[in-house]
């Protein structure tokens, strides 16, 4: 079975749809962080297979999938520590209830 | 150079007041007042060896082969050069008239450094507040007076002439817990300033044609002959005109403008009577004797231009004949009487300034005798002999004031029991400025008089008359003050004459007074240098005595024993006594102009333009955005998911723009 382009995208597609859609409603604001991540290894995958596919001969495209993976790694435990902040705050992970942060 | 210790004149004043100001607030209060008086003391005794070396000394290059006395610059050196022209210096200049006014002011200067050691004490001996700050001011403004006398360039005369503005200012204001002291100073100030622009624009249009800030020697000759060579820059600046007068007659009239403000001229000596809120022995140095004389020597300093712009002399001889007669009227009525006194200063220097004025009376540029130097050394020499006198009638006024503890008359009367002393020093006062022989005033009076009537017949007979208005109200001064009907004690303690530090120097200027007239200052104080022979016209000087004797006479009668002519003549003429008594309403007519013409007219209607229109644009902008900010700021509504949302759909739009165009 000869596995093309497509085949590879659009799981990445729904991978990153998912995502969306989970940043959208979910409350809880580690399930937030969760779909980010999604959306974030939805990209990473089209990194590495238009790399792949268009232009074989080079790597730029999955240096740079590292690099995401690294800084993705970095951010999610800043964004742990911050959630547990703000729990120790606020007792609470819901997203509409930390709504401080305006005018 | 025999006369460059002349430095030391000037720097001494000048150092005792940066001694006195920084360190006296320290010392004891006496101490000061002791200080400055020596100070004074060793610039007087300089001044007058500077003097007396520059009249009678025969040294190289003081005196030419024709006998005539040269200015000696004793140093002139750079002070800011801005180009090849255009450099300001400052340095020290003797000739005639600076050698004189070295002399008169310090003489006064040390006079009233004495005086005021008794007068700025109350009656039990305790200085006053203030007193060190009074000494360096003093000191100040004999060091500008003696700057502006020496100086070698308009510029420098013009930079004295603003510091002697200044120190007159601060001694006005000197009381100043007084509402009315301060009203004064700030008065003189802007009045003066005002002039001093006229004179600074004076400057720069003289300055600008003629190239240069140095005065012209006294040779008219060649000034004259500067204006017959085309190229000269004073044949320059005679011929550009503007608006039908020469260039040169403009920066002229306007330096005289500067002079008369300081000079207290009509219209600009309204500031000269209010500046009576000084201590009185201020008054007798800057409002009697010398600043005030500072416009009188301005334009003698510039007589050889002058001399050949006929057009700006005649103004300054209609302003000083009219000033004359003006003030003279005025001090006929005046209750207050260091008021009096003050407008009998004023037209005194208008004497001076017409005397100076008529010394051009034939037209003829190039004669040099007769009409010409005659004028110009009467002015000179009654600047000389009035400061002293003046001073002598200022001074015992203040011991008079200083006795009774009040400026009018009718709170002294009948004096002359308690005062003797100051009784006869101002009896010779009176007599020396009504022009009573021997005294002082009657010798320089005669020569203007007598260049007055050079000029014409209408000019001598005016002067003549102010001159016996002169002898009446002083005479009234003297007995409203001293006689009129028996002193009532007002205050606890019955007046008497004052401490030998008040009283002396009212002699030594009472002596002055008698034989200052002696000076044989038309061989010393020519304008050209070269000595002018002169000699009494008896026709004058009989008519002029005469007139005195008339103007005494009547005030005798009027005002020797209590009476009720004084007041029935005042009823007679109301009208005209209520307005000399207002000095014709010449402060009101200056209210009026600044209050109700340029405040309401012009500067109201700026102000409101300012306000709205200026500010209003800059509040627009501030308001709208502050509207606008309020209006998008709910924006930010601190719900993370709500910022996707938006985000999320712009994303989707932006794609498919974009795809749009790809696809299109």
């Amino acid at each position: 079975m000869n596995l093309t382009l497509l085949m590879y995208l659009i799981p990445s597609l729904i991978m990153f749809g998912c995502g969306v859609y989970g940043f959208l409603t979910r409350k809880n604001m580690i399930a937030i962080m969760i779909s980010l991540e999604l959306m974030l290894n939805s990209i990473d995958i089209n990194f590495v297979v238009f790399n792949r596919y268009l232009f074989p001969g080079q790597m730029e495209g999955m240096f740079f999938t590292l690099f995401a993976i690294a800084i993705a790694a970095a951010e999610t435990a800043l964004a742990l520590a911050i959630i547990i902040n703000v729990f120790r705050i606020a007792k609470d992970v819901d997203i509409n209830k930390i709504n401080k942060l305006k005018f | 150079m025999p006369l460059s210790y002349t430095i030391a004149v000037i720097a001494i004043p000048l150092l005792m007041f940066l001694f006195l100001g920084l360190v006296g607030v320290k010392m004891e209060k006496k101490l000061t007042g002791i200080l400055g008086c020596i100070g004074m003391l060793v610039t007087t005794v300089l001044a007058y060896g500077v003097a007396l070396t520059y009249f009678f000394g025969t040294g190289e290059g003081q005196v030419s082969a024709e006998g005539v006395r040269q200015a000696v610059t004793v140093f002139n050196p750079d002070w800011l050069s801005f180009s090849k022209t255009l450099v300001v210096r400052m340095g020290i200049m003797l000739d005639p008239i600076a050698a004189m006014m070295l002399i008169v002011i310090t003489t006064v200067s040390m006079m009233v450094h004495l005086y005021s050691l008794g007068y700025m004490c109350d009656h039990h001996g305790h200085a006053e507040k203030g007193f060190q700050r009074y000494y360096a001011f003093l000191a100040l403004f004999t060091f500008s007076m003696l700057g502006l006398v020496v100086a070698t360039n308009l510029f420098q005369i013009f930079i004295f002439f603003e510091m002697v503005g200044v120190s007159s200012y601060l001694l006005i204001g000197f009381y100043y817990e007084s509402p009315a002291a301060i009203h004064a100073s700030k008065k003189a100030f802007i009045v003066t300033r005002l002039a001093d622009l006229f004179f600074l624009v004076g400057i720069l249009i003289l300055s600008y044609y003629t190239q240069t800030f140095d005065f012209f020697g006294s040779d008219v000759n060649g000034i004259a002959g500067l204006l017959d060579n085309p190229q000269s820059s004073v044949a320059k600046a005679g011929a550009t005109t503007f608006m039908g007068c020469s260039a040169m007659a403009w920066a002229l009239t306007f330096i005289f403008i500067g002079g008369a403000g300081k000079s207290a001229m009509y219209p600009l000596h309204i500031w000269l009577p209010d500046a009576m809120e000084g201590p009185t022995p201020v008054s007798a140095l800057i409002h009697a004797a010398t600043m005030v004389v500072a416009g009188v020597y301005l334009v003698a300093r510039l007589f050889p231009l002058y001399v050949i712009v006929q057009g700006a002399m005649d103004i300054i001889c209609v302003v000083g004949a009219f000033t004359a007669f003006y003030a003279a009227a005025i001090a006929c009525v005046q209750s207050d009487i260091k008021r009096a006194l003050a407008f009998s200063t004023i037209s005194q220097i208008a004497f001076m300034m017409t005397s100076l004025a008529v010394s051009s009376a034939d037209g003829k540029l190039i004669e040099i005798h007769g009409g010409y130097g005659l004028g110009y050394m009467a002015s000179m020499f009654h600047l000389f002999t009035h400061a002293m006198f003046k001073a002598l009638l200022f001074l015992c006024a203040g011991a008079i004031i200083h006795a009774v503890h009040s400026n009018e008359n009718d709170k002294m009367h009948g004096l002359h029991k308690y005062m003797p002393i100051t009784s006869f020093a101002f009896l010779i006062g009176c007599l020396a400025i009504a022009g009573i022989p021997p005294f002082a005033g009657f010798w320089s009076k005669d020569e203007i008089l007598v260049a007055a009537y050079e000029k014409g017949l209408g000019w001598g007979i005016w002067m003549s008359m102010v001159a016996g208005m002169t002898a009446f109200y002083m005479f009234r001064i003297y007995f409203l003050i001293f006689h009129w009907k028996k002193h009532e004690v007002h205050t606890e303690h019955e007046p008497s004459d004052q401490p030998w530090t008040m009283t002396l120097p009212l002699i030594i200027l009472a002596t002055i007074s008698i034989v200052a007239g002696f000076v044989p200052a038309a061989n010393l104080v020519t304008w050209d240098g070269a000595p002018l022979h002169t000699q009494l016209n008896w026709t004058v000087a009989g008519s002029s005595v005469l007139i005195a004797c008339v103007g005494i006479g009547l005030a005798y009668k009027m005002y020797y024993k209590e009476n009720t002519l004084p007041q029935r003549m005042a009823d007679s003429c109301r009208g005209l006594w209520t307005a000399a008594y207002r000095r014709f309403y010449m402060d009101e007519l200056y209210q009026f102009i600044t209050h109700k013409v340029i405040f309401q007219g012009i500067c109201k209607p700026i102000a409101k333009f300012d306000r709205a229109v200026i500010d209003g644009f800059f509040n627009m902008l501030a308001e709208v955005t502050n509207t606008v900010s309020f209006g998008i700021r709910k924006l930010q509504s601190g719900s993370i998911q709500g910022y996707v949302y938006v985000y999320f759909i712009g994303a989707l739009l932006l794609a498919a723009v974009t795809a749009m165009f790809v696809i299109f």
